[in-house]
């Protein structure tokens, strides 16, 4: 039982800072709050900010993570009604505004439903305590004997009943008990109706039938289209631009310029030229004929090859060291055997489907945007600052986002639409290019690394040193930040899960030259590459099989134990205490996925299995890749298995489809994308020549749930890591060729 | 001023005839069920139907579509009851769902020319249709589905 009163003394979770409203709403008698005098006035019962009931019964409950594509939209919903008791065919999902109240609001780090579950929980169960509540004042009953099931309170010892709709009406007007007097009742997980059942997503009907609104289909009447030209290097600017072409153009209306921001640029626009048009089309025809005159600035000369050189040879002297256990310098030198191994993964960039976009109305001192944003509070932020507006003028309406990976929390496009609706005194819309988008990026960190392991006359590992060295996202931010945080290197780093006595773990400087961002899993794609590729090749020099190799590395379950190491582990920003770093539950998923695949199963010349293990957003993974390399070098995947432990399942069916998803993802990693810079301009351009993932590559893939009742992980990136290194050890497996560098590059497997 | 035929309905499109019907359906005739991916042809998610093939709008011009009949997203069916569209629903194949308008007028195409398609039938006809979100797996089965029950 959890006395509600508790609830805003719970900082730990910052979302939680949202359920004081919750609090207040229990709150009558000598202070009156502003929820429960709206909640009189209105006639609909609104308990709190997620929720909404009226007479009629509808329920409306409100989504305020941003919906990119995980189901989030439908699956704290669908916590909030099972625990009111809500019929699911009766509850109608608003989206919310960027607001403060709502608690966090930034949709990325696969935090959604491991910092809302809890407070979902509690909204629901509180909600339905005061419907019981109020249908027992109308009955003049006790309110223990009033249970709410399916819409509907029921009086348990006579049988009456009243209506979701009309207990809401009375309960809008009741005093309720004070808040701390009230004790929450939770539904015993045998009662559930929704959490942890497949439920289609709600937008479901919409998108199948082109119906469902993303950014780039908002309009406004009067709506201007504009594109803008950026400076092809990060940190140039305009000199000087020449209009007159573009101004030609049937459509075109104006050309405006947008101030740079100097560098490191943050969430604010990079400034450039823009054409501002009648229509989409018209406004890219007009910027293909401006003139403009660039001051290239200070990244005129990167050039991503000869960066990648200078990041390996970072990698190969000693840097900050980050974890230090044992004597690894001893280990590594007393060792039977020492092996070493460099690692390399390219820039990449997000390239979702609906490219950044985003629509801006400026009237007097408002603005109001629409955009697909996974970040609405920022986007309002940024606004207010770009314009110099209060932060209570800007209004950020969030539409549904067609796909984001990290991309859409920053809203510089969306700061680029408010300052020129500001200027033309219209609303705009801004659509980025393709073109734009794969250039002007906030990209996947390049990174490089050295791993050195010695092994014992028996093959056990002994020692451990990884060096790892990379832009840090930091540095887009700030001034002259060359190393990692802890945040960064938590990431497959610092956590690294082996049972070695001797482990030194160190970060090597590098500076920035662009835009470095998150990216769906982040830092966790180079590191479990590296780390899980590594004990392939150790299980491969040890003379054993790759899985027993790994359950021995694994050892025997246990807690990383991160203050006895003096390791700064931020993990994920969740309590060590509630999700601790669990080898027994990485060991969990190894077997589990062994299981269901067919490793250890002989198969014809030329293909082969790859395994690895990662925890990543305080959730487990394992996978195990079947490759096939044709004498051409070419791979094709047959089949993947995954086996995933995230604690508890909310929406199993969506669940599912982010391991499927997150797995052609990995494989876009491993064998297709890679950005390039030449003279500080990003080399790729389009789909053409900055590949991903198609459905000819798009394996067998199963997905295989660890049952558990543990508090909720992470879901949308866990299941990246693992795949890009499963890929490279099945690789290895079945041609003995190692792949250090992604993405593969098929000429080094072809048949000899 | 270009004419075009979408949905069954005639219209008369104050523009270019040279600008992309993508663009021409969304920002002048107003119907955004089409979607812009890369502008090049190289994706996909412009898919609409010619003549009953499909095309990419993004690279056919409004002259290009003169005298065709146009189907988008948005007339595959009247009431969004199409065996793709049931299969795609059955199958909860969207994440995002950005790209799926696409991907169901090209499955739908594919299942107009080929109506029991083979695995590698399949493969083909839908690897120019990107889905960053990587259901591609589901949308295979779904076309499975979609075929058996016609």
């Amino acid at each position: 039982m959890t006395p509600i009163v508790n609830l805003s003394r719970r900082n730990v979770v910052k979302g939680l800072a949202s359920m004081t409203g919750l609090v207040l709403g229990f709150h009558v008698g000598p202070r009156i709050f502003p929820f429960a005098e709206a909640a009189v006035k209105a006639k609909t019962f609104e308990p709190n900010v997620y929720l909404a009931i009226d007479e009629t019964g509808l329920v409306t409950i409100v989504a305020h993570r941003s919906e990119m594509g995980t189901g989030i939209r439908t699956g704290l919903p669908m916590v909030l009604a099972d625990e009111l008791e809500a019929d699911w065919t009766r509850v109608r999902i608003v989206q919310a505004q960027g607001d403060p109240k709502y608690g966090d609001q930034n949709t990325d780090g696969s935090r959604s439903t491991r910092q809302f579950y809890q407070p979902m929980r509690e909204a629901g169960a509180s909600a339905r305590q005061m419907l019981e509540a109020a249908a027992a004042h109308v009955w003049g009953v006790n309110a223990n004997d009033c249970r709410a099931r399916n819409h509907m309170v029921l009086h348990t010892p006579t049988g009456r009943q009243l209506s979701f709709g009309d207990a809401a009406k009375v309960a809008a007007t009741l005093q309720v008990p004070p808040a701390d007097h009230m004790e929450l009742r939770f539904k015993p997980a045998s009662e559930r109706r929704y959490v942890g059942k497949p439920m289609p997503i709600v937008d479901l009907a919409d998108i199948v039938r082109g119906k469902a609104t993303y950014g780039i289909d908002f309009v406004l009447p009067g709506m201007k289209y504009a594109s803008v030209e950026r400076c092809p290097v990060y940190g140039g600017k305009a000199l000087s631009f020449d209009a007159a072409d573009a101004l030609k153009v049937p459509g075109v209306e104006r050309v405006v310029a947008i101030a740079a921001t100097p560098i490191p640029s943050g969430f604010n626009p990079l400034g450039g030229i823009a054409v501002i048009a009648s229509n989409t089309w018209a406004a890219q025809q007009g910027r293909q004929r401006l003139k403009i005159t660039w001051d290239f600035g200070p990244n005129a000369s990167h050039d991503s090859s000869a960066y990648r050189a200078e990041l390996e040879a970072t990698a190969k002297k000693p840097g900050q060291v980050v974890r230090d256990q044992g004597k690894v310098d001893e280990a590594l030198a007393s060792s039977a055997q020492r092996i070493s191994a460099d690692y390399f993964v390219p820039y990449y960039a997000h390239a979702p489907m609906e490219v950044p976009t985003a629509v801006a109305n400026v009237v007097g001192n408002n603005c109001e945007i629409w955009a697909p944003t996974q970040f609405p509070q920022a986007a309002r932020t940024t606004v207010s600052e770009v314009l110099r507006l209060p932060y209570e003028s800007v209004t950020v309406n969030v539409t549904l986002l067609g796909g984001a990976f990290g991309r859409k929390s920053k809203p510089d496009y969306i700061a680029e639409a408010a300052l020129l609706s500001q200027e033309v005194r219209a609303p705009v819309k801004v659509t980025w290019t393709r073109e734009d988008e794969i250039q002007h990026d906030y990209y996947h960190a390049i990174c490089a690394q050295h791993l050195e392991a010695g092994l014992a006359a028996d093959g056990s590992a002994t020692a451990w040193l990884h060096r790892t060295v990379f832009p840090a996202i930091e540095s887009t931010f700030q001034p002259d930040v060359t190393y990692g945080s802890a945040g960064e290197l938590q990431q497959g780093v610092t956590d690294m899960p082996y049972a070695i006595a001797n482990v030194r773990c160190e970060n090597g400087p590098a500076a920035n030259h662009v835009r470095i961002g998150w990216y769906r899993s982040v830092y966790n794609i180079p590191h479990a590459f590296s780390v899980c590729s590594f004990a392939d090749e150790l299980a491969y020099a040890a003379g054993k099989d790759p899985v027993d190799y790994l359950r021995q590395l694994l050892g025997e379950p246990r807690k990383l134990d991160f203050a006895a190491m003096q390791v700064d582990y931020p993990n994920y920003g969740a309590s060590l205490d509630m999700y601790p770093v669990d080898t027994g539950r990485l060991r969990g998923v190894l077997d589990l996925v062994v299981r269901n695949s067919e490793w250890g199963q002989k198969l014809p010349p030329r293909q082969g299995r790859g395994v690895a293990v990662h925890r990543s957003f305080l959730t487990y993974v394992a996978a195990i890749v079947h490759v096939a390399v044709d004498n051409d070098g070419q791979v094709t995947i047959p089949r993947v298995d995954v086996a995933l432990d995230c604690g508890l399942v909310v929406n199993p069916d969506r669940v599912r489809a982010q391991f499927e998803g997150a797995t052609i993802m990995g494989i876009s990693n491993a064998l297709y994308s890679n950005l390039s810079i030449k003279q500080g301009r990003v080399e790729q351009s389009n789909f053409g020549d900055y590949l991903v993932a198609r459905t000819d590559i798009t394996p067998d893939t199963r997905v295989h749930i660890v049952e558990s009742s543990a508090p909720p992980g992470g879901v949308g990136e866990p299941g990246v890591p693992p795949i890009a290194p499963a890929i490279c050890n099945a690789i290895f497996a079945a041609t003995g060729k190692r792949i250090r560098a992604l993405p593969v590059d098929p000429a080094q497997l072809k048949a000899t | 001023m270009p004419q075009v035929r979408v949905n069954g309905v005639q219209h008369d499109v104050a523009a270019d005839p040279q600008m992309p019907l993508l663009w021409a359906i969304r920002d002048v005739l107003g119907m955004t069920g089409t979607k812009f991916g890369c502008g090049i042809g190289a994706c996909g998610a412009c898919t609409v139907h010619m003549d009953g093939n499909a095309v990419r709008s993004c690279i056919t011009t409004l002259a290009d579509a003169a005298g065709h009949e146009i189907v988008t997203i948005e007339g595959l069916s009247p009431d969004g009851t199409h065996p793709v569209q049931r299969a795609w629903m059955a199958g909860n194949i969207p994440q995002c769902g950005y790209c799926q308008p696409g991907q169901i007028m090209q499955a739908a195409a594919l299942l107009k020319e080929t109506p029991k398609p083979t695995d590698q039938q399949i493969i083909d006809a839908m690897s120019g249709n990107i889905c960053r979100c990587g259901t591609y797996l589901r949308i295979r089965a779904a076309i499975k589905s979609a075929a058996e029950t016609t």
